[in-house]
């Protein structure tokens, strides 16, 4: 590609023909502060803390969106520049409800670190007229609160852009100007999908999830409950993001402490269910192939895609896999086999789960979630909830030894850990289909096609003389593209899989809130999926059929995979929905 | 054959006036004397002198009537059209002379106009096509695409040195030379008829009074760019203007001037409507384009500029109304025609709406150069009621105030600017000794903040807040540190908002700033408003000299606030007041003052 060189603050810069001068800046090393930009996603130049001076421009520039040419010269840090990005953090201030010390993402809030890295001194100068905002808690998975809303669009640009949803935009205009759902209506009247991706790119609290946090603690302080948690593959690969540890830092082994240590009965993992779900999903599937069941199958395992599915492609629900997704069988084995082994009345059982998501708790509260008479799952907290809940007990993380997982529904493979990753489920799902079917030993585990970022990968293995055509989406816009691709019969396959969060859990709506600048620079869902496949190499097993655990429960309890019992507490059913209703 | 041709203005302002319900009994009333066949009645587009409306041109005598009433009708009829006596008392009284009757352009208003673009409005009715064509039009159309190369039009309009009349001033013939330039399966020409600024009605003029003028033009703008597809962006507030255009189009669809294969030279050419829900910003050429696009409008980041990647991602180009109107007659009269007229640098007229503190409110169309004595004192006749001219505001919401001191200073776009105005779409608010400069601020301030689309931080919230500085300023309660800040918080905004809606919001407190300072700093070290406009600061007071304690005041006060028994002096109580003014408008002996 051809270069162009300009000169930033004096400095001569070579950078690609067509960059921004932000990025021209940084490979001078140069930081631009910005807000609302997201590469790709919300590039709008609506904030304006990222203005600059260009010889010869009638006024500032915007470096996010202003690309570079052919000796242009640039200033970045003059006193014109910094007074205005000042100013600009004042006026977003004075329009700001500045209960910093109270807040949710006080300390990891991008408007409170601009503000004391530029200066302002004085956050009340421009104080008057607050635009009148009001809560929206009517999702069951989030609350927004626009007083503390700084408008950079970041939430509305992911929904509608990366996911294709677009159920929140803004609206009035000018001064009144707020973010929400079309024609007054609730978050929760619409057809979101409750996947969180507003939250995670949020620079500010003005989106959170709905913290269960008190309810888990008033729980654990019962002595007449027996209170257990399960975590999720993908919490082991973001949560140590939230005490400084790098993005990619597997902390399993101190999350298990820390579990223990806040009080929990027993820690177990979302793992083992995962194990179980390709048990009973590659049942499903070889029986789909074999008796012209309804192809391709899909997969069951994220609540965003489900709801997704239910809105916006209802003809497609037969699709679905019936299995439960791994929370909730973890949840309906917890209180009926572990229940009956442990000796403990269900009803005495609180089952808490911590994911990587928002939309498990929504998942939660569905119908048909709740085999043994009493909810599979009673409450699911974020990755962000559980370091918050470290925190609040006063637990110096980093110290933790590292600690196992409970006996015996703290037993995963190495094919359960890469759920989290998009193409996890499905290469899990192929270790064990293959075996089944061929009854001989896989040469090699590794299924690299389905692996890596990309937003929709395809692949074609011969199983048993049959060409089995796999697809995996990540992310409901690609979900959407590659649907339709499906539907208008331009592509065929006999198993998709679609997580909804681009690149799967390890990048889902409950992770830690990375801020944009790091969004922006770096591929946080790579480092975060490594972890989940070294996890995974290093684990002695790594196929779901091989878990001694599954294969004791199936033994002992189930029966087959499939079976009946299997069925009423491991399967669910679709709700037909529309979209938006009115 | 008719020998006589009454035409009757049609424009917003006379229909407003009622010039429907005029032609009606018109109509009728010549049907009832049996002259049918001898008189016709037109309706026609706007003249400009919308004050004196309804307004009433019959022809060949060209007698001017205004104000005309539907009672005045029969008269006329009986008078004027079988008779052949001109009702004098209905003339304009500017026509009216001591010797008789004089012409029209011969009057103070329309001697010193030049009407290109509105040429054609209150000449031909607008619905009829062939009245068009009769006075020229579609010929410059015929000419392009026969005789002229697209290089060729685009010099030509380089050399007449037209430049965009909706505000901002860019050479047209650049804007078409920079869309011809890209090469793409689909080009666009758009029209801006979204005229948002206050008091500004010339681009409804034109649209209500000679639509196909704009067709035309963007038709030649087609084959100049490689466009077949135009887009008219109008205001759905123009319900005339609306129904005239797809009058036109239909028109001009059916003759084959518009669609395919046009006078058979193989270029093609359409034209659609799309309405504008009346949001300021979209007359913001991106904002615009977003919503023609069917989305919320909203300026986006330029570069790449529409010339570039403009409507749905292809080179666009973008002109105002009034810029359409000048080309066919460039076209025809050559770019020296139109160059010879105007200053160095801003070729041609430009149109302004007179509105305000002057005695002709309308539309009036001057070549570039005028002075602005000449458009206020000869054009517009001068202030009513013997007051003294203060201000003349500019650019509307984008622009700003001119005192007296560049009273004659010759208007176009660099000189406006300088001084630290600008044209915009040329309304021109004329302002009095009763106008108070801060309170002027504070209007075009609110109506930017309303009109805020509120994508970016330092309109949606900078303009609010220098509206609410202003607020504090007329009530009284600022400090001298709040007009720095003032000051301040204008250039920040300036400097940084994303579009122009944004970057030129401040003018109007800057340059009541520049030029009135005295009053600002009246309003905050005094506690006064010297033109005794905000309210906050005024307070009314009987003059116990001159109060003969008729108690009409008292009797009119809406919050019983004034006291005093019968041929005593009156008292007005300070805490009930609520300074309405009544009891001033009401007071036979001037004995109630304000300060």
């Amino acid at each position: 590609m051809e270069n162009i060189t300009i000169k930033i603050n004096g400095i001569e810069v070579s950078a690609p023909k067509g960059s921004t001068i932000l990025e021209a800046a940084r490979l001078a090393h140069i930081e631009i502060p910005t807000l609302c930009y997201l590469k790709e996603i919300n590039e709008i130049a609506a904030c304006r803390m990222c203005v600059v001076e260009v010889k010869g421009a009638r006024s500032l520039v915007a470096a996010c969106v202003y690309p570079i040419n052919e000796n242009m010269e640039v200033w970045t840090n003059t006193p014109k520049v910094l007074e205005s990005r000042k100013k600009t953090l004042q006026l977003l201030l004075s329009n700001h409800d500045r209960k910093c010390l109270s807040c949710v993402r006080s300390g990891n809030c991008e408007l409170q670190q601009l503000a004391k890295e530029l200066g302002v001194d004085d956050e009340g100068k421009y104080d008057g007229e607050r635009t009148p905002s009001c809560i929206d808690d009517s999702a069951a998975h989030m609350i927004r609160d626009n007083s503390k809303c700084i408008l950079c669009r970041r939430c509305s640009a992911v929904c509608e852009k990366v996911q294709g949803i677009g159920v929140i935009g803004p609206n009035e205009r000018g001064f009144a100007t707020f973010i929400g759902s079309p024609f007054e209506m609730g978050l929760g009247e619409t057809s979101c999908v409750s996947c969180g991706q507003c939250i995670a790119v949020c620079p500010t609290g003005a989106l959170q999830e709905k913290s269960q946090i008190d309810e888990v603690l008033a729980a654990i302080a019962d002595p007449s409950k027996h209170v257990i948690v399960q975590t999720a593959p993908a919490v082991r690969a973001g949560l140590g993001e939230e005490f400084g540890y790098p993005i990619g830092t597997n902390v399993e082994g101190k999350m298990a402490a820390a579990l223990r240590r806040i009080g929990f009965d027993k820690v177990f993992d979302t793992d083992f269910s995962a194990d179980l779900t390709i048990m009973e999903e590659a049942h499903e599937f070889i029986d789909r192939v074999q008796n012209g069941g309804v192809l391709p199958m899909i997969t069951s395992c994220s609540p965003g895609w489900i709801k997704y599915c239910e809105h916006y492609f209802p003809d497609m629900t037969e699709n679905l896999s019936s299995c439960k997704s791994p929370q909730q069988m973890f949840g309906a084995i917890a209180k009926s086999y572990y229940a009956e082994k442990a000796g403990i009345d269900p009803k005495d059982i609180v089952s808490v789960s911590i994911m990587p998501c928002t939309a498990k708790k929504f998942e939660v509260q569905r119908p048909d979630q709740a085999a043994n008479g009493v909810p599979d799952v009673d409450i699911s907290l974020t990755t962000r909830e559980l370091a918050r809940m470290i925190k609040r007990v006063g637990l110096r993380f980093t110290e933790l030894p590292d600690e196992s997982f409970d006996a015996p529904l703290g037993l995963g493979t190495g094919a359960a850990v890469i759920f989290g990753a998009t193409g996890g489920v499905m290469e899990a799902a192929l270790r064990t289909a293959v075996e089944t079917l061929t009854g001989e030993e896989l040469a090699s585990l590794d299924f690299t096609d389905v692996r890596g970022m990309e937003g929709i990968k395809e692949a074609v293995y011969t199983v048993a003389g049959m060409d089995v055509k796999v697809a995996v989406a990540s992310g409901l816009g690609n979900a959407r593209n590659l649907l339709n691709k499906v539907k208008s019969g331009e592509a065929n396959y006999h198993f998709i899989e679609i997580m909804g969060c681009p690149g799967g859990c390890i990048n889902g709506g409950g992770q830690p809130q990375q801020p944009g600048y790091v969004r922006n620079t770096v591929d946080i869902r790579a480092l975060r999926a490594k972890v989940l496949y070294d996890s995974d190499k290093d684990n002695p097993i790594r196929k779901s059929h091989e878990n001694p655990a599954i294969k004791e429960l199936y033994d002992t309890y189930l029966g087959k995979p499939g079976s009946s019992k299997a069925h009423h507490l491991l399967h669910t059913t679709y709700i037909k929905r529309k979209i938006n209703e009115l | 054959m008719y020998r006589s041709h009454v035409l009757v203005c049609g424009g917003t302002g006379c229909t407003s006036s009622g010039s429907q319900q005029i032609m009606e009994a018109l109509r009728a009333e010549i049907e009832k004397a049996g002259l049918q066949d001898e008189v016709s009645v037109v309706q026609t587009g706007c003249h400009g002198l919308c004050a004196l409306g309804p307004i009433m041109i019959v022809y060949p005598d060209a007698s001017f009537y205004s104000m005309v009433k539907v009672e005045d009708i029969p008269e006329i009829v009986s008078e004027h059209l079988l008779k052949g006596r001109v009702v004098t008392r209905l003339l304009y009284q500017e026509t009216v002379t001591q010797t008789g009757v004089k012409a029209l352009v011969d009057t103070d208003f329309y001697k010193k106009q030049h009407r290109i673009a509105l040429r054609n409005c209150g000449i031909i009715n607008p619905e009829v096509i062939e009245e068009y064509i009769g006075t020229g039009g579609y010929a410059a159309l015929g000419k392009v695409l026969t005789e002229m190369t697209p290089d060729d039009v685009i010099k030509c309009l380089i050399d007449s040195g037209l430049r965009g009349r909706g505000g901002g001033g860019f050479p047209t013939g650049l804007k078409w030379k920079l869309a011809k330039q890209n090469e793409a399966d689909q080009k666009y020409v758009c029209c801006n008829a979204d005229e948002g600024d206050p008091g500004a009605f010339m681009d409804r003029s034109v649209l209500e009074g000679d639509p196909h003028a704009v067709l035309e033009a963007m038709a030649i703008a087609g084959y100049a760019i490689g466009a077949n597809q135009g887009y008219i962006y109008v205001r759905a507030e123009y319900p005339i203007a609306v129904d005239r255009l797809k009058i036109a189009i239909s028109q001009a669809r059916e003759m084959e001037l518009l669609g395919k294969d046009i006078f058979g030279t193989g270029f093609d050419f359409d034209i659609d409507l799309r309405l504008g829900a009346g949001a300021f910003v979209c007359g913001e050429e991106t904002a615009l384009m977003h919503s023609i696009e069917g989305n919320r409008g909203e300026p986006k980041p330029r570069p790449p500029f529409p010339a570039q990647k403009g409507l749905f991602g292809k080179p666009t180009i973008l002109n105002n109304v009034e810029t359409y109107a000048n080309i066919p007659q460039i076209i025809l009269n050559g770019p020296e025609w139109f160059a010879s007229m105007g200053t160095e640098k801003s070729k041609g007229t430009k149109v302004f709406a007179l509105g305000g503190k002057i005695h002709n409110t309308g539309l009036v169309e001057i070549p570039m150069g005028t002075t602005l004595r000449e458009v206020i004192e000869e054009i517009g006749g001068g202030i009513p009621n013997g007051k003294k001219f203060k201000a003349a505001q500019t650019g509307g919401p984008s622009g700003g105030c001119i005192p007296y001191e560049h009273f004659d200073i010759p208007i176009d776009y660099d000189n406006l600017i300088a001084i630290g105005s600008m044209m915009g779409s040329g309304g021109l608010i004329v302002m009095d000794e009763d106008d108070c400069m801060v309170d002027i601020a504070k209007f075009f301030l609110e109506f930017t903040v309303e009109e805020s689309c509120g994508k970016c931080t330092p309109c949606r919230v900078g303009t609010k807040r220098l509206l609410e500085m202003l607020t504090k300023i007329t009530k009284g309660q600022a400090t001298m540190e709040d007009l720095d800040k003032l000051e301040e918080l204008c250039y920040y905004i300036k400097e940084n908002s994303a579009c122009a809606l944004g970057q030129t919001a401040p003018n109007p407190v800057l340059s009541t700033l520049r030029y009135f300072r005295d009053e600002y700093e009246a309003h905050v070290k005094e506690k006064r408003c010297p033109a005794g406009v905000c309210k906050a600061l005024l307070s009314y007071h009987i003059d116990a000299d001159k109060c003969r304690g008729c108690t009409l005041c008292a009797r009119n006060c809406p919050n019983n606030a004034i006291s005093g028994s019968v041929r005593n002096p009156h008292i007005i109580d300070q805490d009930k007041c609520i300074k309405c003014g009544a009891c001033m408008e009401k007071c036979k002996f001037g004995a109630i003052y304000k300060q």
